[in-house]
């Protein structure tokens, strides 16, 4: 029942990928703000959706809307047959050998929240260490804060080198050696850094250390393969895949996830209730309790076949070419601080002006219509750190022309000219 | 009191009025901004922080002699925008006596400058913790003076 991405597959015709006409599929940016053509560049916040996956997700509550799983009738079947498929299909992007491995969760959050009260709960112990890096969202830090507050484990963190946001891994191995469990980002939301996950959770494997990443910035960005990683847990969000809100997902290895003990109680998770005694359902379904977010996970799949047809190396390429471009701009400004790596980076670019506040110069961009992201990016402990308190934050999508990204230089040095 | 603004809140409202569009309007609270005494760096010290803001804001309240006792407000941001509302914060309150600060609501004022609809909710908030913390100092200089 899907509506198949018909138009990024015609985009793509001839392997010659036409982006203004993959753009014309995203109704929003056809929009103003402020009377200015819409310049969206907060995409590492959230990304704008396709008319096909708007159109999913209409046409899954004018057709096949029903609970999932235990009906019997018509509507019932549909809707769990679309909530399965897309399951699959989530197996599908990220090359999971099962889709029992696949858990919905409402986003990334809540899938590192789900691993921190699960299985780390269950296997760690006072004294225990925790690995992150220094330069995590707040979504992969502060679970792991209150884990350790729980139970009396520590946290250990991979430093970076400075500005140009790398991580710094000579002293990997010994932290490796002391550590139970490494929770890290695959691409950095204020760095724009692209960590090295394959080879860090090799390592990691080798020292016996069961590894989470946070696939929240690459999912949608790069090719994400969990075999090829390697890792035990990877969790993403659809909002930032061109999907709805409200959905993600957490992959686990099967070993572990069958182990491991539910995160909630209620309906779904469940295979046998008494009044006194419950027998959990099988994995996935042991941790999805309660009604799912079917819809979403509907909207999620056509997301997932949208950008596949697309295809990810491409959209890499392209995200790669604006960072470029938009870099490249930016360091002609003198006095300019740029932070993440000089290559090789993702399409997040941060900095921070010698004459305005990151602020004043998104809410002034905002009145010439160009979207940016300025403060901390839920980076506290970063940008304390790098000592600034906020930055200013451009994040490109495949839809983004190098067109925009003139027109964001433009607005920066109309607006620069208010502050001096 | 002489203000730095050398205008009154009425004033100000007519002049936000003649400006055309938004962007303008931004620009006039820049160039308030620009106009904010700015705090020495000995003020700029983490019991003077007003959190909830998204830039770095400062706050002092100052008696002035005399009776009622009133407050001159002392305030800086890191960022001219916010300077700029804080110039607007302290027209309303700067110069007031304690009963005056907490009986004053900015609300209308803001409102009838456009900055309720025009400021972004996360803005509203950072104002919000300013007015709220002039107004616990305010009440806490009735207290200890009780």
């Amino acid at each position: 029942m899907n509506v198949p991405a018909e138009t990024a597959s015609l985009a793509k015709r001839d392997s010659v990928i036409d982006w203004a006409a993959l753009r014309d599929d995203f109704p929003i940016l056809r929009g103003t703000v402020n009377g200015h053509p819409l310049v969206y560049l907060d995409n590492a916040a959230s990304s704008q959706k396709p008319q096909q996956v708007i159109d999913a997700i209409r046409h899954y509550y004018e057709h096949d809307n029903a609970n999932v799983h235990r009906g019997i009738h018509e509507l019932s079947n549909r809707a769990t047959e679309a909530y399965e498929g897309a399951r699959q299909r989530v197996a599908d992007f990220i090359n999971a050998d099962s889709c029992d491995e696949i858990v919905f969760t409402r986003g990334t959050t809540e899938g590192l929240n789900l691993v921190a009260n699960t299985w780390a709960f269950d296997n760690l112990r006072e004294g225990d260490t925790i690995l992150l890096t220094e330069m995590e969202h707040h979504s992969n830090l502060v679970p792991w804060q209150m884990l350790a507050q729980r139970i009396g484990a520590q946290l250990d963190f991979i430093e970076l080198t400075g500005d140009d946001g790398q991580l710094d891994l000579q002293w990997l191995d010994e932290q490796l050696a002391r550590a139970r469990l490494l929770s890290l980002t695959h691409i950095s939301n204020t760095m724009g850094t692209v960590n090295p996950v394959a080879e860090i959770c090799a390592r990691a494997r080798a020292a016996g250390v069961v590894t989470v990443v946070d696939a929240a910035q690459s999912a949608g960005h790069t090719p994400v393969d969990v075999q090829a990683i390697g890792c035990d847990f990877l969790a993403f969000s659809g909002h930032k895949t061109c999907g709805p809100t409200g959905i993600g997902v957490l992959y686990g290895r099967r070993e572990l996830l069958e182990a491991m003990p539910p995160y909630q109680g209620g309906g779904e998770m469940i295979s046998k209730v008494e009044y006194r005694d419950v027998t959990f359902n099988v994995i996935p379904h042991k941790f999805e309790a309660g009604t799912p977010n079917v819809a979403g996970a509907v909207g999620l799949h056509v997301a997932l076949d949208y950008l596949d047809a697309i295809g990810r190396e491409a959209i890499f390429e392209h995200d790669q070419r604006l960072a470029k471009r938009a870099c490249e701009r930016l360091a002609e400004i003198e006095g300019i601080r740029l932070f993440g790596p000089a290559e090789d980076r993702s399409a997040v670019v941060s900095f921070v002006l010698p004459d305005a506040h990151a602020l004043d110069l998104a809410t002034m961009a905002d009145q010439k219509g160009v979207a940016l992201r300025a403060g901390h990016h839920c980076n506290q402990p970063l940008l304390a750190k790098l000592g600034v308190p906020a930055t200013a934050r451009a994040s490109f999508y495949f839809y983004n022309t190098e067109a925009e990204v003139d027109r964001f230089i433009e607005v920066l040095h109309e607006v620069r000219k208010m502050f001096v | 009191m002489a203000n730095f603004l050398d205008t009154t809140v009425d004033e100000l409202i007519e002049n936000f009025e003649f400006l055309g569009d938004w962007e303008e309007r931004f620009a006039y609270l820049i160039e308030l901004g620009k106009k904010l005494p700015p705090l020495d760096e000995s003020e700029m010290v983490e019991d003077n922080r007003v959190h909830g803001c998204q830039a770095t804001v400062w706050l002092r309240m100052l008696p002035i002699s005399g009776e009622p006792l009133a407050f001159e407000i002392r305030a800086d941001a890191d960022a001219f925008i916010v300077k700029g509302l804080i110039a607007v914060l302290l027209l309303v309150y700067s110069g007031r006596t304690a009963q005056q600060i907490t009986a004053t609501d900015c609300t209308e004022t803001f409102a009838r400058l456009g900055l309720d609809k025009h400021l972004s909710p996360t803005r509203r908030n950072g104002l919000h913790s300013m007015v709220s913390r002039i107004k616990a100092l305010a009440a806490e200089s009735v207290a200890q003076t009780v």
